[in-house]
């Protein structure tokens, strides 16, 4: 079956006021209709450029130097201004980290959840309202009808969310890009919102590509993941395989930074030592290398090619073939 | 709400109160006696001597001034002393509507040239288009409205006879075209520079790239989402500049030869008119203040989160 998004060897610079620095070192991935991809890695790793070069969202300062994005066969990278305005919130749509900031202060929510319909379904006024008020409700915001005439202000940051979600999928997209969608949340909220995207998103049909930094809710939700780190995709495979047999040693350390619900508490919570390579700095050799306990001379002179594990899993380290322990 | 607006009037009334007490006591330590003014050099010690005592001038500083706040309170703003005891407020009425129309207008073009430049020089920051507006702003600011008007007057109205050299006649917008637009092309700069600077900050906002995401159209993301979020700094400019020039506008006047509460002062203050002074003071000081007022409501008007604040 042929993949509804086709990510290759994409590469994104940004120019900075230092020179330029390639943020996105080559990242390929593709996701099949209705199929459930989490991207994690720690801040700065590329997840969220990825995910914005899909939408091509960038801004000004970055630029794609190089690779290629498909959906549905189409070269979404030659799209014209008419056609990326079509496709965007239609067929692809997007949800967004921080809904504090996403909604527009000053534009009623009703407003913010029609514009969507009554561009790309073409609804009139009316109509538009009606499923807007139905959208917002099937996303449980309560008494419906009546919010659509309040302005974000009045919303939780929960409920903003939930309004985001409502946009998102309100034209029944086939592709759905959250980047990072519970961290600005509470805990206690960002389980309800995982289960409304998951419920939205399986009752449409939709693909989702979760774009997270916690490996936990990344694995539960998915069902394949990609690692990233320092703008390359280091390990990808099943949620269970990553979880269970970790080829590389990223994933491990970042399994292991996850504390466990049994057993006392650790004095100090593991973290991975060092920090991630400064982005814009070359650097020869794996980009891990620094900060890993497998690192041998051939790490340090040699960047690892992906490497074929079998059952579709790849990783990108000179020992991926060793198991942990 | 109410209260809110309760308080602000009576803030209103202060900040009035204690400007004109200023200016009142201001024309009083400027050298120089009106009394004489009037009276001619000519005239003997005696003919000032009843001139000052016609004036109330030989009275204590401040029975002068609690007679004065008395005629305000009852709307009264005395008699000109220059004028041959025309009532001040007759010659500011008099006065106000060229002065309006050259702050309508002034506003207008400064609105007209300054925020579409703005806003294209923000779309694509540090392109063709917004080096040109960077640059025009640039120019606009460094040009004194004066010699931008002579050069208007000169090319436009001397050697092309397309507008009307000076003063007023009918109809009155061919009038007033030239002495608007000077003065609204330099604060069109003003307009275009601030709107550059808060439209990139709100272009870079996460619910602009929402609204991208969404596959709206660039003109719905400026215009509906973008350009609210820059009004309230746009409003306060308009409303304050509005304040201000119905205060007078005098280079303008002066170049264009128009009869405006600028002319009005600048002539008061020559002939030490303390009435006119004070009376023009104050109706400039109202304006600032009743635009600030206004400003204060069109917030709550555009911006939810402040009308939740009162």
């Amino acid at each position: 079956m042929s993949a509804l998004l086709d990510v290759e060897d994409l590469v994104v610079r940004f120019a900075t006021p230092g020179g330029e620095h390639t943020a996105v070192r080559g990242v390929s991935f593709s996701v099949r209709a209705g199929e459930r991809v989490g991207i994690v890695g720690e801040s700065g790793s590329g997840k969220s450029v990825t995910a914005q070069a899909v939408l091509r969202l960038l801004g000004p300062a970055a630029t794609v130097a190089g690779g290629a994005v498909r959906f549905d066969g189409r070269d979404v990278l030659a799209f014209d201004r008419g056609e990326l305005r079509r496709w965007r919130g239609a067929q692809a749509a997007m949800v967004f980290q921080d809904p504090l900031s996403s909604l527009n202060p000053l534009v009623r929510i009703g407003r913010q959840v029609t514009e969507t319909l009554r561009e790309h379904l073409g609804l009139d006024r009316r109509a538009a309202t009606a499923k807007a008020a139905e959208l917002l409700a099937s996303v449980g915001i309560p008494d419906a009808a009546a919010r659509l005439r309040e302005y974000p202000m009045t919303f939780s940051g929960g409920m903003r969310q939930r309004v985001a979600i409502a946009i998102a999928i309100s034209c029944a997209p086939r592709l759905l890009i959250a980047d990072e969608p519970t961290t600005a949340l509470d805990v206690t909220v960002q389980a309800q919102v995982l289960d409304l995207m998951d419920g939205m998103t399986a009752d449409l049909g939709t693909a989702v590509v979760l774009i997270s930094h916690d490996l936990g809710v990344v694995s539960t939700f998915c069902d394949r993941v990609l690692v990233m780190y320092a703008g390359r995709v280091v390990e990808s495979g099943t949620a269970d395989q990553i979880v269970e047999d970790p080829r590389h040693p990223y994933t491990r350390a970042l399994l292991a930074s996850i504390p466990s619900l049994e057993g006392e508490l650790p004095r100090r919570l593991p973290s991975i030592p060092g920090t991630p390579p400064q982005p814009g700095r070359a650097h020869t050799g794996c980009a891990f290398a620094d900060r890993c306990p497998l690192a041998a001379d051939v790490c340090r002179a040699e960047d690892p090619e992906p490497l074929e594990l079998g059952d579709g899993r790849l990783a990108a380290c000179h020992f991926a073939d060793r198991s942990a322990g | 709400m109410t209260p809110w607006v309760l308080r602000r009037l009576g803030q209103m009334v202060l900040v009035l109160l204690g400007v004109v007490t200023l200016a009142f006591f201001m024309s009083y330590a400027v050298p120089g006696d009106p009394a004489r003014l009037i009276a001619g050099p000519n005239a003997d010690a005696a003919t000032v001597a009843s001139i000052r005592h016609q004036l109330g001038l030989d009275a204590s500083l401040w029975s002068q001034y609690t007679g004065f706040l008395g005629r305000l309170a009852r709307g009264d703003l005395g008699t000109s002393y220059a004028l041959h005891g025309a009532p001040v407020s007759e010659q500011l009425a008099l006065a106000l509507p060229t002065s309006a129309l050259i702050a309508v207008g002034g506003v207008l073009w400064q609105v007209i040239i300054g925020v579409p430049a703005g806003i294209i020089a923000a779309y694509r920051p540090g392109r063709a288009a917004d080096r040109i507006a960077t640059l025009g702003a640039l120019v606009g600011l460094s040009a004194p409205p004066f010699w931008v008007g002579l050069l208007l007057i000169y090319y436009l109205a001397y050697r092309l006879s397309i507008f009307p050299l000076t003063g007023l006649g009918d109809p009155m917008w061919w009038y007033l075209a030239l002495p608007t637009f000077t003065l609204g092309l330099a604060g069109a700069a003003w307009y275009a520079r601030m709107t550059r600077t808060q439209m990139i900050e709100v272009l870079r906002t996460p619910y602009i790239q929402l609204a991208r995401a969404k596959g709206l159209r660039e003109r719905t993301i400026l215009l509906r989402h973008a350009l609210r979020n820059v009004l309230t700094p746009l409003i306060t400019m308009i409303g304050m500049d509005f304040g201000y020039f119905l205060g007078g506008v005098l280079i303008i006047e002066s170049v264009f030869g128009l009869p405006g509460v600028g002319k009005l002062t600048y002539d008061a203050i020559d002939q030490l008119d303390i009435p006119m002074i004070t009376g023009a003071v104050l109706c400039a000081a109202f304006f600032v203040v009743v635009m600030n007022f206004l400003v204060d409501l069109a917030y709550a008007a555009i911006d939810p989160r402040v009308r939740n604040r009162r």
